[in-house]
């Protein structure tokens, strides 16, 4: 047994006993080594490999420090992300992760929550938590890593799989429809949503950053090839090539355009959106939609976080919905404060004086 | 009292009210118990209400029972009482329902306006002589037309007819008082503290109450007389009237002062747990966070968040919640982290007797978890005796950096008795064993404390502390994750030898200690039974004693030997003899009588006497 001595003084910030040497995030500068722990044991060509360099990138770039940070995953391949990073972190339980998460935002606000789990993780054996997290609006930065399989079980379906798809466990295809993330996420009035691919290093880690500054859930799909068990999942997108015309990076206040020079765009057409091309048709720029992140309504951001190349769609990448709203932590402690001014008593002996007490002489 | 009629004292008294789940049952029980309590008379409660949402009015399976044992001794007076000695029946369905809870003696006070044809008929009498049919002494009757004089007596008072109604439980209330002669002043205090927001409601019910007592004096109530329990052993100090959950709920929160940490529970609704969420949730401004989850499990798991984050964190629930828990709680087991599991337990398996007593999952705290799992288990043996577990269930949580089971149930969960304020002085200290100033930068999360085998809590926020846990098993010197077949077998046994090494109090033999012929053996909250039950027997000349168990694991040090110093032991519990199997398999050579009932009610102290005399007495037995 390995031991230590105790003998010196004890740490407990929640005591209100602030270490002496706490920073804040802005006076000093992080780069992605400081968040850099252990050699992550992925398969070769992993899109965990890339997506972990984003994350870490990412949270460099934030500037928030790894003793502000808590990862906390669920189990999965992806799952194992936070052995990795340098920060306080949890592998949890099989799709607790979010309600995990939850509690340790609750419990200490001033730390930035980061979710990670796989497609079964999140939307199947912890798909309650998935919905309830988004509903609460709770300020946690969930990463749900989707390569539309069960690669550590060694190659069944997911929730997230086509219909039809063979796998070990449908070897004739399956017989249901997959979730689609940004409609559970919509459906449970989910605040923010985006999309990125992990081997597109640059836009994941604008995305991460975007999804960490917004207050409340953020849901982020990070679309990945399993390169064992479903290799090409996500067809064209998954190169920089095929994304040229396969993909539309979406930007809140800029037009939708997409293709190898821009010469495509997303007009409204009927309850739907169509693929135009640019300078056919009379069709010009001004014509084409203008992206808004922000818009309350998820009509349209819906519309585009559906859109697939089966249907002769681009596949929407980039921040899809961003829309403020108050966040549970938030509220919470809020309630703590406005009760604690109304209330009379403040501690355990005030509270016993609140009952109908007698006196035996 | 009433002139021209005797006054007997007694030495103690069991009074049940019952009615329709809508006639306000609890509530008039609950005054005459703190009205008796305030007088110095030792109290001990019982709501025994149905589980069905709502069942049709008068029906059989809606009736109600508030039953409350008040005695001139505090000290002796630990449990609700087997049976009644005067039962109130608010209608028909409660009679005939009730008749059973009541001794052959007992004077039942009767609402005869509520025993009409279609009362009967709803309460499934055969005839119209419902006293002849249940087999009653008319003279033992208080046949009273309640709703009548209610209405009279609110005549005036321009409330509602429905409002007027909901006040017949203040004339039984009335009655009561009249016939034990208790003070109506403080009935008067405790319904214009209550009601204080309507005082018209306040005053309704007092004039009812009044109305009450005045029929038992000018009637006399058909009684040869009246009754006085008076105090005898008194300890002085401040009173309130406190339920298990509640106590529960303050003793988590006192712990988390003394800590000096926020109390954070995570809990899905579920009976009979779930007055502790209730309670948890008034109380924002002492800083308590509540998360009512979306399931148990997120109740579990958003506690373990919790605590990693640096809370106090608690889920608390009943048995098929915490059979939801059981994963996460393994994770807390493996995490090595702070958390109490609080299980009120029900009658079971599965949604089983939802309202009702068992104490059927003391083997799945202890074991229901998949690998070598130990956790403390802590189960407190009356409503009082609650804050004191949840108290010292926290501390050990904290203290040894363990997940703990707090096993409660409906029983004690439910009933209440009075309790002395503690003060300040009375909680013991509490350290959380956090990590210390010398382990910045070199800290990892399984080093562990030489003295207790705890490993040191580091929390998020401070740097130089940034580590990983979870569910995976770890190296115990890197916490890196480990395969490695020699570390996990010393972690294995790490956290066994962690929880073993956690200090607890001897177990306490009661009554004729040494030299008993009987040793009785109980646990958790069928302590007032056992002892009352011991006591009679003592009564009849017998030696024997008591020896209650809160603490399951680990079991307190003289556990061998107290269960290995009487030639003949009985372990009573409410399940098929978990409890005894645990005690064998930590005793060698023990070999108890056992006494199991499992019938989701209290142990019945004539019951409990008369399945140990033959051990007493029967010479062929003691063999």
């Amino acid at each position: 047994m390995e031991t230590m001595n105790s003998t010196d003084k004890t740490i407990n910030p929640t005591a209100g006993e602030a270490t002496p040497d706490a920073t804040t995030a802005t006076d000093r500068q992080y780069n992605e080594n400081d968040f850099k722990k252990g050699q992550p044991r992925w398969c070769p060509g992993c899109g965990d490999h890339s997506f972990l360099a984003s994350l870490q990138k990412a949270m460099a770039e934030l500037g928030i420090p790894p003793y502000k940070t808590a990862v906390i995953s669920g189990i999965g391949c992806s799952s194992r992300l936070p052995y990795y990073v340098h920060a306080y972190a949890m592998q949890t339980i099989h799709g607790r992760a979010a309600a995990v998460a939850t509690g340790v935002k609750v419990a200490n606000p001033d730390l930035t929550v980061w979710q990670i789990s796989g497609d079964g993780d999140g939307l199947a054996i912890g798909g309650n938590h998935f919905i309830h997290a988004n509903r609460r609006n709770i300020d946690i930065n969930m990463i749900l890593l989707n390569n539309r399989i069960y690669g550590l079980t060694k190659g069944q379906y997911s929730p997230t799989s086509p219909r039809g798809f063979v796998s070990k466990s449908s070897p004739y295809g399956t017989v249901e429809d997959p979730f689609r993330p940004a409609e559970l996420c919509f459906g449970a009035r989910g605040h923010f949503f985006a999309r990125a691919v992990a081997n597109d290093t640059r836009h994941t880690v604008d995305v991460l950053k975007t999804a960490c500054r917004h207050k409340g859930s953020s849901v982020v799909e990070i679309l990945q090839n399993c390169m064992i068990f479903n290799n090409g999942a996500y067809g064209p997108v998954y190169t920089n090539e095929g994304r040229k015309r396969n993909a539309i990076y979406v930007e809140h206040g800029k037009p939708l355009v997409f293709g190898e020079n821009n010469e495509y765009g997303l007009v409204q057409e009927g309850f739907g959106l169509k693929v135009v091309k640019i300078g056919e048709n009379g069709i010009t720029i001004d014509d084409i939609l203008v992206h808004d992140a922000h818009c309350e309504d998820d009509t349209l951001q819906l519309k585009l976080a559906m859109m697939d190349n089966e249907h002769g769609f681009p596949v929407a990448l980039g921040v899809i919905r961003d829309v403020e709203a108050p966040t549970y932590d938030d509220a919470l402690h809020a309630q703590l404060k406005e009760v604690e001014q109304q209330k009379k008593y403040h501690n355990f002996m005030e509270l016993l004086e609140t009952n109908d007490i007698w006196e035996v002489k | 009292m009433t002139e021209g009629m005797s006054v007997e004292e007694l030495r103690e008294v069991v009074i049940r009210f019952s009615g329709d789940s809508g006639d306000g049952m609890q509530l008039a029980g609950n005054i005459f118990s703190t009205i008796s309590a305030t007088e110095g008379n030792g109290i001990s409660t019982f709501p025994d209400y149905p589980a069905d949402i709502r069942a049709p009015q008068g029906s059989l399976t809606g009736v109600s029972g508030y039953q409350v044992h008040i005695g001139n001794d505090v000290d002796k007076v630990l449990t609700p009482g087997d049976r009644c000695d005067v039962l109130v029946a608010m209608n028909a369905a409660a009679l005939k329902t009730q008749i059973k809870f009541a001794k052959p003696t007992a004077t039942i006070i009767i609402d005869t306006n509520s025993f009409k044809e279609t009362d009967l008929k709803k309460a499934e009498f055969k005839s119209y002589d419902y006293l002849e049919e249940l087999g009653i002494d008319r003279d033992r009757v208080v046949a009273c037309p309640l709703t009548n004089m209610v209405k009279e007596a609110l005549k005036d008072s321009g409330l509602s007819m429905k409002a007027i109604l909901k006040s017949r439980n203040m004339f039984a209330l009335g009655v009561v008082c009249w016939l034990f002669n208790r003070n109506l002043e403080l009935g008067r205090e405790f319904l214009r503290h209550k009601f204080a927001k309507k005082p018209e409601i306040a005053e309704a019910n007092i004039r009812v109450m009044e109305a009450g007592w005045d029929y038992g004096e000018h009637t006399q109530a058909s009684v040869p007389h009246t009754y006085r329990v008076e105090s005898r052993h008194r300890h002085p100090g401040r009173y309130m009237d406190i339920t298990g959950n509640k106590a529960t709920a303050y003793g988590l929160i006192a712990a988390a002062e003394r800590a000096g940490m926020q109390l954070y529970l995570g809990s899905y609704p579920i009976t009979p747990a779930t007055d502790i969420l209730h309670e948890l949730a008034k109380h924002k401004s002492l800083g308590v966070i509540t998360v009512q989850a979306e399931d148990e499990l997120a109740a579990c798991a958003s506690a373990i968040g919790a605590s990693f984050a640096g809370a106090l964190a608690v889920t608390s629930t009943s048995g098929p919640g915490m059979c939801l828990k059981s994963e996460a709680m393994n994770l807390a087991v493996m995490d090595e982290l702070p958390l109490v599991v609080v299980d009120v337990q029900r009658g079971g398996p599965s949604t089983g007797l939802p309202t009702k007593a068992e104490q059927t999952d003391l083997l799945q705290a202890l074991f229901g978890r998949n690998g070598e799992s130990p956790m403390p288990v802590v189960a407190p043996k009356s409503p009082t005796d609650c804050f004191e577990a949840a108290y010292n269930a926290c501390r050990i949580a904290v203290e040894h950096v363990t997940p703990v089971v707090l096993l409660s149930d409906a029983f004690i969960a439910n009933g209440s008795a009075s309790w002395r304020l503690p003060v300040a002085d009375d909680l013991a200290p509490i350290h959380p064993h956090y990590a210390t100033e010398a382990m910045r930068g070199k800290y990892r999360p399984y080093y562990r404390d030489p003295k207790n085998g705890a490993r040191y809590w580091a929390i998020p926020g401070n740097e130089g502390y940034e580590h990983i846990i979870g569910g995976l098993e770890k190296d115990g010197t890197t916490g890196e994750i480990s395969n490695d077949p020699d570390n996990h077998n010393r972690m294995v046994h790490a956290r066994q030898e962690k929880v073993k090494r956690i200090e607890v109090p001897d177990v306490q033999v009661e009554g004729d200690a040494g030299t008993a012929d009987l040793l009785i053996v109980g646990w958790g909250g069928t302590y007032g039974h056992l002892y009352t039950a011991m006591e009679a027997l003592r009564e009849k000349g017998h030696k024997v004693a008591l020896a209650h168990f809160e603490y399951i694991n680990p079991l307190p040090k003289n556990t061998r030997e107290v269960l290995l110093g009487y030639k003949q032991v009985v372990v009573c519990e409410q399940n098929l003899g978990q409890f005894a199997a645990w005690l064998r398999a930590n005793v060698d050579g023990f070999a108890p009588h056992q006494y199991n009932e499992v019938k989701g009610q209290p142990f019945k102290v004539e019951q409990l006497v008369a399945a140990m005399l033959p051990l007493l007495d029967d010479d062929e037995v003691r063999q």
